[in-house]
């Protein structure tokens, strides 16, 4: 693997993570349980497929074949995306996307933290940029649970059910494999060890303020580095997809 | 003072173009018609969500997914500010919202119709936002304060969207024939809902009166209309798409084109309930609203402690 291959498969872990997580959010359109959060929902989604437009058309760009970013979007299936299997959870109730965006928001933004100073540039510049953005999503999602963790009953035992649920999803966050060997060796890419302290440093702590019970790692679900993902990714990406793959000649 | 002296005040200011603001005394009509109106606004904002809402999961490309959930934040914007405006006049969101939902209260019937393509998205932002623009263009000069406000600003996003919709449009006028089929087929769906957004014609319009006379509304329902239809044969003619209308034809002595009769027993049918939508509009706002009850009461609940925390710390330095 060259490092051009290796920095290729890293921007799509980053790219379809947002893409996905995005796709997810837009779907609370008009599902919102305030206006209010019917705004912030989309606003997040907008980050998101923003932030993973710049970095599908840099994977196009390093690949040197002329892909686009809806190359990437549209046209790839499900075994060859690569984003977390956090990000692609379904949305469930209000609590259940708070808790998936608040584990996946603490992770970008101490990712993009570290990538801030990536020796790649534009690796480093589109950390830069994002940063500011995940910033607000994990201050959004971290004020919810504490509301939710410490509003109501209900809410608490909602929320805590949320988090026990899509626990063993996190670990995928941050495995590592030859690409992250090679990427760091080049000062490309951050040790995902030194990511997962910091992480959980801002789980407990958000998790304390709620009052919520952090669980026990058991099990961890694995195979996003490898492409292997939940059934729910192919359903999303048939309905993302259709429209360009039922129509290959038209442009859009 | 007695009212009748108020009344006359009331309507000095009103001939001077003098804004009425929430704190001026109003009369009793003026205040209702108001509410109805600016909620009915602020209500189409919310609802005209969901058929666009429709597209975003499908949108064809990143950057059309993107100018969508833009598009439609922006609407949720406009729904936001818009109760805020008639929250101004002695009713709570709630109690508005809770209008909507016992059918008390309308919204623009346009959105009981189905986005069946991705022409629709094209199709709702020319027409649709178009119509609306035409209407919210001369209501910047509403005579009541908060509404000509919040008019401004949303007219400002407004012609935008309605560029963006008009961008699609052209965009599959010009792609392979299916494409074109889809663009004129939304054209065909949405022209007439489209026209009829404006309301009945000014005969049959039975609260023109009094809103001429407050200068809530500066132009009437038929002047508006053909003020849509002038400024839009023309750019459907520049996409090579045509208006389904067979009586279309421009009147050199009048200036403008004549057109053919709407269909005013659809457009009350529709408005009485049984367009394609309206029961599955009303449903998923309904159901969105009470599956986040659960949440709204988290957040009142967590505030509340928040406050006694707040007040038991003043009195411990007290």
């Amino acid at each position: 693997m060259t490092t051009k291959e290796a920095l290729i498969n890293y921007c799509l872990r980053i790219g379809d993570t947002s893409l996905i997580l995005g796709q997810r959010m837009s779907e609370w359109c008009s599902n919102g349980p305030v206006l209010e959060e019917d705004i912030a929902m989309t606003n997040i989604a907008l980050d998101h497929i923003g932030q993973a437009r710049t970095m599908l058309t840099y994977a196009g760009v390093l690949e040197g074949k002329g892909r686009t970013e809806d190359d990437f979007a549209y046209k790839r299936n499900e075994r060859e995306f690569y984003n977390s299997l956090l990000s692609e959870r379904p949305n469930g109730h209000f609590g259940d996307t708070v808790v998936r965006n608040f584990l996946q928001s603490a992770y970008f933004y101490h990712l993009y933290t570290a990538l801030s100073s990536s020796k790649d540039e534009l690796i480093a510049a589109h950390a830069a940029k994002s940063l500011k953005e995940v910033t607000y999503h994990l201050r959004h999602s971290a004020e919810w649970i504490v509301r939710l963790g410490d509003g109501t009953d209900e809410s608490k035992n909602k929320v805590q059910t949320s988090i026990n649920e899509i626990w063993e999803y996190t670990g995928n966050l941050f495995e590592m494999n030859d690409v992250d060997t090679l990427l760091i060796k080049e000062g490309i890419a951050i040790n995902q060890t030194e990511i997962k302290s910091k992480w959980d440093k801002t789980v407990d702590e958000v998790l304390e303020r709620a009052k919520l019970i952090r669980p026990t790692d058991a099990y961890m679900q694995t195979g996003s580095l490898k492409g292997m993902h939940s059934e729910y990714l192919g359903h999303l990406i048939a309905e993302m997809q259709f429209l360009p793959r039922a129509y290959p000649d038209a442009k859009w | 003072m007695d009212n009748t002296k108020k009344l006359e005040e009331f309507q000095a200011k009103i001939d001077a173009d003098t804004k009425i603001e929430p704190k001026d005394w109003m009369p009793e009509d003026y205040r209702k018609h108001l509410q109805r109106q600016i909620s009915q606004h602020a209500h189409s904002e919310v609802i005209g969500m969901q058929p666009e809402g429709n597209w975003i999961s499908r949108a064809p490309s990143l950057r059309a997914k993107v100018v969508l959930l833009a598009k439609i934040q922006d609407e949720a914007g406009h729904g936001q500010y818009l109760y805020s405006a008639a929250e101004t006049l002695g009713k709570s969101r709630d109690e508005f919202i809770e209008e909507l939902q016992t059918e008390k209260a309308k919204y623009s019937s346009i959105f009981n119709y189905p986005t069946l393509t991705w022409a629709d998205m094209g199709a709702v932002g020319w027409l649709v936002d178009g119509a609306a623009i035409v209407n919210q263009v001369s209501l910047q000069r509403t005579s009541y304060g908060p509404y000509s406000r919040a008019m401004v600003r949303i007219c400002k996003e407004e012609s935008f969207h309605q560029r963006q919709g008009y961008e699609i449009m052209a965009h599959m006028a010009k792609g392979t024939p299916e494409q074109k089929a889809m663009a004129q087929d939304a054209l065909n769906r949405f022209w007439w809902p489209s026209i009829m957004m404006f309301g009945p014609h000014d005969s049959d319009s039975p609260n023109t009166g009094n809103a001429v006379k407050w200068r809530i509304k500066r132009e009437t329902n038929d002047e508006l209309r053909q003020k849509f239809i002038d400024k839009t044969v023309g750019q459907a003619e520049v996409i090579g798409l045509t208006i389904p209308d067979p009586d279309l034809k421009w009147n050199e002595t009048r200036k403008s084109y004549d057109f053919g009769k709407m269909n005013w027993d659809e457009f009350w049918s529709v408005v009485n309930g049984n367009g394609p939508c309206n029961r599955q509009r009303l449903k998923h706002h309904i159901a969105a609203h009470k599956n986040g009850e659960w949440v709204r009461k988290a957040a009142l609940a967590y505030a509340a402690k928040q406050k006694e925390i707040q007040n038991l710390k003043l009195e411990i330095r007290n």
